[in-house]
């Protein structure tokens, strides 16, 4: 994604909506003509589109362990969404999530590999902040280097994101792998290292965090004196820093906070999900969480609703492939089209 | 021009305007800002199509959908912002673009000099066509894009506001010039607002208001005020009335200060400067001379290399703006958009821009948006901001609304100093008295106001001192009333030193 489409489609975001009908319309419009054009590839396929479709629509909500299903997969991307939205208010353009999100699983995943011992009272809230902390120094990284050298964020983080994923590759193969084991993974998370679930499903609570996100990062962007320096140094830095706002700061703490999100949403993925350290523990989180943050006009609300719609569509994807046999590339292909479909239509209504 | 009407979506820009123009004469279109004077040009010119009216060109009907057509049709049009491309010379610039006679092989430039030249001469533009287009003044440049349009062809020259730029000696030059052309049989409209320049140059004067024609007009017959007030639509006062200045103790203080400019260039070269309590200093200059760098220093927007700022009798050299600020300082920026507004944000938002983190607007680390709307009202209210709310974005402004909003948010800090710089620039007449009144009332009531402006009418009107600056120094001291233009003109161009 090049530089102009992303600010083209931020410049969309701020220009006051045309009332909530075509906010809701357009990407029901766009989703509906993604799934029509899905039509073409399933028919090619050799399969009935809509028994495909229906299958889809089930596999994420056809019942409540394919809702849960679902729920799982959105709070992800709905923690990194949400800090990506902060950064990209400020005009911040952190590419780099899914780097961020590696390193914070390491750092939460190592504490939680290396005291066992500790109840999990204590070492839960170690690994999330752990966790957090080491996607917010992963992303001060690029901060740094913007601020003190003026190196571009999109290409530092962007290129950060390589180097942690090979870096967390190393650990698992290398210091952190499990003694005695041949996979290149780490030993297993201790019982007391995974975050708790609630109702007897396996709702946990990474959800809630992530629910609880929503109205602090809405009351940050909104309510606070920083949520509006932030807001302002995203619209205009030269007027931001003529009103006296330290703009170098703002772009810290826009990479640091969406930083630690992306982090936070890291280890919560380990500590449910993989339950132990590995090469691969993220499935693109760091680049649809960009999408979702842009999909839902970097509006808390918006996002919610991005992420909900992103969880499902994977989740749809995967049943068509297993359940009706289609192949992966084409569930993959049909995710994409939507999305492309919803953001042209988005585009559009929101033109002048 | 018959009839001609232009809709923009919720603006009427053309009401039915009736426009016409002879050969040999020069037209004055006069109006304020949003009057409709460039939509109408640009309908003439090809950028925009009519939704009613007609257009007829030498007994000949005609709707150009393109500047090109226009062109062909030997229309020219000399744009605010000149479109030239600097290291090429004056030749390749006005053959650029053009076919060449010789297709598919260059133009042959020994040719184009000699008839540049002589077209050149013929008209008494005095322009070098080998010389690169860098080395030229900006009052050669315009005539550039002149021998341009002349080049193509051009019997009909639009000029778009072209005396903006220009130092008074370039003005009167320019002027010469219009007058020569329309001795020659050329036909020519020249869009401005300054009602000096309108009536020593033409022939028929168009007033526009509202995107109505309010009167055509011989220029015999026409005088400043009875321009204005046709303009307006009410009586306004060309120059605000002043008593004199009471000056008092020094308040902001600049000595020998220095600073480079973006490329790294040196822009002032120290400067020195003092401002008094109930003076306005204003500061004369062609623009380019270390104007904005001045600004930007004296902010705390830009670093000095050496030199110090003193405000109140404290050091404000290099500090943060919100130190500055603290000192005592306002700034009226020069650029409205690029400093002094967020366009995006609500208007309330706008007008606690640099105090919005501080009590009552920000309480126990949350925005008080009560608060803070209740003091965007009694601001918008106190300096006639029009606006149906606080809460619509500042961007729905006007300019001159927008400029009164700033305003208000930089008196509102109750400054003990005033930086105003440009603050009338693309305003109209009855927003520009608005703001020279209220410059003049702060004076009055003890503030110590620096005044940059590359309008020399705004410093010969407010100015109790004047400075004028060139090349990043100040070149001559003098007394604002009684100060001679034509020696400020001189100072201005770089030609006469007078000693500080």
């Amino acid at each position: 994604m090049t530089q102009a489409t992303i600010e083209s489609l931020a410049h969309d975001a701020r220009k006051p909506l045309p009332g909530w009908a075509a906010h809701i319309a357009a990407p029901v419009v766009g989703g509906l003509i993604g799934l029509g054009i899905g039509v073409f590839l399933i028919v090619i396929a050799g399969a009935d589109p809509l028994a495909a479709y229906a299958v889809m629509f089930q596999g994420a909500f056809g019942g409540a362990r394919q809702i849960q299903e679902t729920i799982l997969k959105t709070a992800p991307l709905l923690i990194m969404g949400l800090g990506l939205s902060v950064a990209f208010r400020a005009r911040v353009w952190n590419i780099g999530g899914e780097g961020q999100y590696y390193m914070g699983a390491l750092v939460g995943g190592a504490i939680g590999l290396a005291f066992p011992g500790w109840p999990s009272p204590l070492l839960i809230p170690a690994m999330l902040v752990g966790g957090a902390a080491g996607g917010l120094l992963w992303a001060l990284i690029a901060g740094l280097m913007k601020v003190r050298r003026g190196v571009s964020e999109i290409i530092s983080t962007l290129m950060l994101n390589y180097i942690a994923i090979l870096f967390v590759q190393y650990m698992a193969r290398g210091p952190l792998q499990e003694p005695g084991g041949y996979l290149p993974e780490s030993a297993q998370l201790v019982a007391a290292a995974r975050l708790p679930t609630f109702f007897g499903t396996r709702i946990h609570l990474g959800v809630l965090i992530a629910l609880v996100l929503i109205p602090l990062v809405f009351a940050l962007i909104w309510s606070t004196p920083l949520g509006f320096r932030l807001r302002a140094v995203g619209e205009r830095a030269s007027v931001a820093r003529y009103a006296g706002i330290q703009v170098e700061r703002m772009i810290l703490f826009a990479l640091a906070f969406s930083g630690a999100l992306a982090g936070l949403a890291g280890i919560i993925e380990v500590s449910t999900l993989h339950t132990r350290l590995k090469g691969e523990i993220s499935g693109g989180y760091g680049f649809s969480g960009i999408l979702v943050a842009l999909l839902g006009r970097m509006h808390p609300l918006g996002v919610t609703v991005a992420a909900l719609f992103f969880a499902a569509l994977t989740i749809g994807a995967q049943s068509m492939h297993v359940v009706y046999g289609l192949p992966d590339a084409l569930a993959n292909a049909i995710q994409a089209i939507v999305v492309l479909s919803v953001l042209a239509v988005d585009a559009l209504a929101h033109r002048r | 021009m018959h009839g001609i009407v232009k809709r923009f979506p919720g603006v009427i820009a053309n009401a039915g305007v009736d426009f016409d123009l002879l050969p040999g004469e020069v037209h004055a279109l006069l109006g304020e800002n949003g009057a409709g004077k460039t939509t109408l040009m640009n309908v003439l010119y090809g950028l925009y199509r009519p939704d009613a009216g007609e257009i007829w060109l030498r007994g000949r009907r005609v709707a150009f959908s393109s500047p090109r057509e226009a062109i062909g049709q030997g229309l020219g049009m000399v744009h605010q912002h000149f479109m030239l491309v600097k290291p090429f010379t004056v030749a390749e610039n006005i053959v650029l673009g053009q076919r060449s006679p010789r297709e598919p092989l260059a133009h042959d430039m020994r040719q184009t000099h000699r008839y540049l030249r002589s077209l050149s001469g013929q008209y008494g533009l005095a322009i070098d066509p080998a010389a690169p287009v860098w080395t030229l003044s900006v009052g050669e440049q315009q005539r550039v894009e002149i021998l341009k349009a002349l080049y193509r062809g051009a019997e009909v020259l639009i000029l778009d506001e072209p005396t903006a730029v220009l130092t008074p000696q370039e003005v009167d030059d320019l002027l010469a010039i219009l007058r020569r052309l329309a001795g020659e049989g050329k036909a020519i409209v020249f869009i401005s607002h300054k009602l000096g320049e309108v009536l020593g140059v033409s022939d028929r004067i168009t007033v526009l208001r509202d995107g109505k024609v309010v009167e055509t007009l011989p220029a015999q017959a026409a005088d400043e005020h009875g321009l204005a007030r046709r303009m307006v639509g009410r009586e306004v006062l060309l120059r605000v009335s002043k008593g004199p200045a009471q000056p008092g103790e020094v308040r902001l203080a600049v000595q020998n200060l220095s600073a480079v400019n973006d490329r790294g260039l040196p822009a002032l070269r120290g400067v020195s400067l003092e401002v008094r309590t109930g003076e306005i200093l204003g500061i004369a200059g062609v623009a380019g001379n270390g104007q904005t760098e001045l600004e930007e220093v004296i902010t705390g927007l830009r670093r000095a290399t050496s030199g110090t700022v003193t405000i109140c009798g404290h050091t404000a050299t290099n500090r943060s703006p919100t130190a500055i600020g603290a000192l005592g300082l306002a700034h009226i920026p020069s650029d409205r958009y690029a400093m002094g507004m967020l366009r995006y944000f609500t208007i309330a938002e706008n007008l606690v821009l640099q105090r919005v983190g501080q009590a009552p607007f920000t309480q126990r680390g949350w925005l008080r948006k009560d608060i803070i709307r209740q003091e965007a009202q009694r601001l918008t209210a106190a300096f006639d901001v029009r606006t149906p709310s606080v809460e619509n974005p500042a961007r729905t402004l006007s300019g001159g609304n927008a400029q009164k909003m700033i305003l208000a948010r930089e008196l509102a800090r109750q400054p003990k100093v005033l930086l105003a710089a440009q603050p009338t620039r693309g305003l109209d007449v009855s927003a520009i008295e608005y703001v020279h009144r209220t410059l003049i009332a702060q004076r009055d009531s003890g503030v110590a106001i620096l005044l940059i402006s590359t309008e020399l009418d705004e410093i010969l009107a407010l100015s109790d001192r004047i400075a004028v600056m060139y090349e990043g120094q100040i070149v001559g001291v003098m007394d604002g009333p009684g100060a001679d233009i034509h020696q400020i003109g001189l100072m201005m161009a770089g030609s006469k030193r007078s000693s500080l």
